[in-house]
């Protein structure tokens, strides 16, 4: 492990995520889950926390990796100091009233309901009604062009793919040819970065990294509504609420994750990709790292300021920081420490942006092996694959602008490891005698090879996830845990949906009981913009199936005389 | 005593606009404030529309802000600062009213156009308008009431009357109110339109704890010297839930 150069700082103890992107099948429940927890308001309709993206493809927001244009993240100035790419404090205070590089609706997608009541009470007629799309925006009939994964595993294709901002970058002769076509998926949520630029852009100082568990959060209490930390993320995953006003981000699900529970995305994966942990890093060498001239050498500056949490050094001194024993521990059996820094798979999502993120990804294999499968050859034995991962260098160099600021040699050296896994452990399942040559060439030894397999492979749910409690002294008043009335706060159980100034003013309501009753204001109305017929509304999306929920069907003529049986 | 005494000279109706009024909007504009953080932090915000639309939001809403923002410190300085004292720092009235006339035009002429691009905006982009509430509606009105009568009375003492020197009337009764010693009768011999300004500015600052433009005390100038990254203890406060009482953290 690298340490020892400087004298170990300030200790924290961050919660991280890695994806493994071979696992991903792209079928958007973690985005789904997602919004029914956290984004299913009003003024966020097209707010995706969770956006699980093609690749090659524009991402949601369309092109949001051209900083150029969109100029998010951090930079080095002339003197070769850190500073925000969008302009420093003077800047932003100057551009505050018409912020230059906002991205409006439309680079997002104009959101939009079903007219479905329709359907129910159109009169009898020669056609067949149908449900007409309705802006969420305006409210007004509108023609669907574009949503947060319209060009859904279309990424390959001539199509889409050249709108791609990485591609653009690999090289200008790249043309995607059919035959070199391959598509993977990037699932994406907040990077809840080290160095986060949203919070460093917001003027108000309402964006905060929180000091125990690194979560980057926005107080809603403190937010103005300057706008300022959506140009700053450069992931753009933090988002404006049109109708409160407010930035919105993704919380790492942390009323769960306070209570050991993994985050909703990750809890209901079906591939069981995601692995949560906690990692500890000194706070002192972030900066530093951040600066690091050379944007190829960002992700092994970042992987310097972790440090190895069975050092007896780091032990203390996280101690010393106040981290408590059974969160050491669990750094100690972090799948994140492991996958970053033991078995090196994993890489940062554009490192190049300087704000060490924090949710980092095993880059596919599959496209690699897709291709020698496709020739004929064996796709299992590493002699096939080690020769294919050099020969395919459109997928390497895509991926190395996607995690290594464009430098093939870590991915080499990732996509090496995985293909030395699979091709060792086929002799295990074989019953062959393993050949050990194979992990000595990727610089690992066998049982560090089947012990990657069994965390990336069985991927066990308590291998997956280890997160500690928050703790117990302070459970009475963490989020989830309900040790009080869930209807015990200002306003209580009769909240209405309107404060006396617009939309949503008044107190914010606790999380929990939030999203249970905007689940239920949805099954009940679903107008466009405004509601004004919420009692007879039913929205179908919401429905689970059971019963008939009020509104579902126009009122018979039984009903309607209050006659009944 | 002396008020009410005064009253049988001024007559009531100058008593209660200069008077009373400015009084009973000095405590809502303040209490009002002090109520809007305490019980609506979540609604104190700019309500930005720059999401649905931001071509006419780029000319328009730094052309109103910059403008009103150099109208205000114009109104600081004619209003705050005594004619004694830019004549003792050898300004004569002559040359501080040719610079407040010119400096006044350059800002008045940029916040009203902008002013005017913004409420185009609001009223044609179809996104902007439905996000627009009554309670907007309402402080568009009163703003756009104010900026006008204080525009026009500028403008008509000019150009008809070759200016009205306010410094001897209507900023000692603005200072006057802060002293305590309100004297309505300063205010009553200003010309009609300056007073009906005084007035609509009155019941804006009335009506502005209530609205959005409750933003402007919490520009951002913290900004400027903070450190880039906010780093905050979840112990301080835990979720969006206020303890119960009896139930608070004690110190750590």
């Amino acid at each position: 492990m690298p340490r020892g150069e400087a004298a170990i700082g300030r200790v924290m103890a961050q919660m991280a995520m890695v994806m493994n992107l071979d696992k991903c099948i792209g079928c958007h429940t973690c985005s789904v889950t997602c919004k029914q927890a956290w984004t299913n308001r009003t003024g966020v309709e097209y707010v995706w926390f969770n956006n699980v993206e093609t690749r090659p493809g524009q991402g949601y927001p369309r092109r949001y990796e051209d900083q150029d244009t969109w100029r998010g993240g951090w930079e080095l100035n002339k003197r070769g100091r850190l500073a925000l790419k969008a302009g420093g404090r003077f800047k932003k205070l100057i551009t505050i009233f018409s912020n230059p590089v906002l991205p409006s609706i439309d680079d997002y997608y104009e959101p939009w309901t079903y007219d479905y009541e329709t359907l129910t009470n159109a009169p009898l007629q020669e056609h067949t009604p149908v449900a007409r799309p309705k802006s969420l925006i305006s409210g007004k009939d509108m023609k669907i062009a574009w949503s947060a994964n319209w060009d859904d595993s279309l990424g390959g294709s001539s199509d889409h793919g050249d709108k791609d901002v990485l591609l653009n970058q690999v090289s200008e002769k790249i043309k995607l040819e059919f035959e070199q076509t391959f598509m993977f998926y990037l699932p994406r949520i907040c990077e809840h970065c080290l160095n986060p630029s949203c919070a460093a852009s917001c003027p108000s100082g309402a964006i905060y990294k929180r000091a125990e568990d690194g979560i980057v959060l926005v107080d809603q209490d403190r937010c103005r509504g300057w706008r300022m930390c959506v140009t700053g993320c450069p992931y753009k995953k933090v988002y404006f609420n049109h109708r409160t006003g407010k930035a919105e981000k993704c919380t790492f699900c942390f009323p769960r994750v306070e209570v050991g529970l993994p985050t909703v995305c990750s809890e209901t994966c079906v591939g069981r990709l995601r692995y949560i942990g906690l990692v500890l890093y000194d706070a002192d060498r972030v900066l530093e790292a951040a600066s690091t001239p050379d944007e190829t050498g960002l992700y092994e500056a970042q992987r310097k300021v972790f440090l190895d949490p069975y050092d007896p050094e780091v032990v203390a001194a996280a101690e010393r920081a106040d981290i408590p024993r059974d969160w050491i521990e669990a750094a100690q059996r972090s799948p994140i420490h492991a996958l970053i820094n033991t078995y090196k798979v994993a890489l940062p999502l554009h490192p190049e942006y300087r704000t060490l993120p924090m949710v980092w990804y095993i880059p596919p294999l599959s496209p690699v092996v897709d291709a020698v499968r496709d020739t004929g050859q064996d796709a299992e034995d590493h002699r096939n694959l080690f020769a294919a991962v050099d020969a395919l260098r459109i997928p390497v160099d895509y991926l190395a602008q996607l995690f290594t600021a464009g430098d093939p040699v870590p991915v080499d050296a990732v996509l090496h490891r995985l293909a030395a896994m699979r091709a060792y452990m086929r002799d295990i399942n074989l019953g062959r005698e393993p050949n050990d040559t194979i992990p000595r060439t990727v610089g690992m030894t066998g049982e560090q090879l089947y012990d990657m397999y069994r965390l990336l492979a069985l991927a066990k749910y308590d291998e997956r996830y280890v997160i500690p409690p928050a703790h117990a002294e302070q459970a009475h008043e963490l989020e989830e845990l309900a040790t009080e009335c869930a209807l015990d706060y200002e306003g209580g159980p009769g909240m209405g949906g309107s404060g006396p100034f617009g939309e949503t003013s008044g107190g914010a309501a606790p999380i929990a009981v939030e999203n249970y009753r905007a689940l239920r204001d949805r099954q009940t109305s679903d107008t466009p913009a405004t509601p004004t017929d919420k009692a007879t509304r039913v929205n179908l999306l919401n429905w689970d199936g059971k019963g008939r929920p009020p509104g579902l069907f126009p009122p018979g003529e039984d009903e309607e005389k209050g006659a009944g049986s | 005593m002396t008020t009410l005494l005064a009253a049988d000279e001024t007559g009531t109706g100058a008593i209660l606009l200069w008077v009373v009024l400015p009084y009973v909007v000095l405590a809502v504009f303040v209490l009002g404030h002090v109520w809007r953080y305490r019980y609506d932090k979540f609604g104190w915000t700019t309500r930005s529309s720059q999401l649905y639309e931001r071509r006419l939001l780029r000319i328009g809403s730094p052309l109103f802000h910059f403008g009103i923002l150099v109208v205000l410190l114009g109104h600081i300085g004619g209003l705050l600062i005594p004619e004694s004292w830019t004549e003792a720092a050898g300004i004569s009235e002559d040359a501080y009213h040719v610079s407040a006339v010119v400096l006044g035009t350059i800002a008045g002429i940029a916040t009203v156009g902008g002013l005017a691009i913004l409420i185009y905006r609001r009223r044609t982009v179809g996104p902007v308008f439905s996000a627009t509430t009554r309670n907007d509606k309402a402080m568009y009105v009163s703003l756009t009431v104010t900026i006008g009568l204080g525009l026009a009375a500028t403008v008509a003492a000019n150009i008809v009357g070759g200016g009205y020197n306010y410094r001897e009337t209507i900023s000692p009764w603005f200072r006057s109110i802060f002293y305590f010693q309100p004297d309505p009768d300063l205010m009553s011999e200003s010309p009609v339109l300056f007073q009906l300004h005084a007035i609509s500015a009155l019941l804006l600052f009335a009506f502005w704890p209530f609205t959005r433009l409750v933003h402007m005390l919490t520009a951002p100038l913290g900004y400027l010297t903070r450190p880039y990254i906010v780093y905050r203890s979840r112990d301080t406060r835990l979720g969006a839930r206020p303890p119960r009482r009896g139930w608070e953290r004690t110190g750590v």
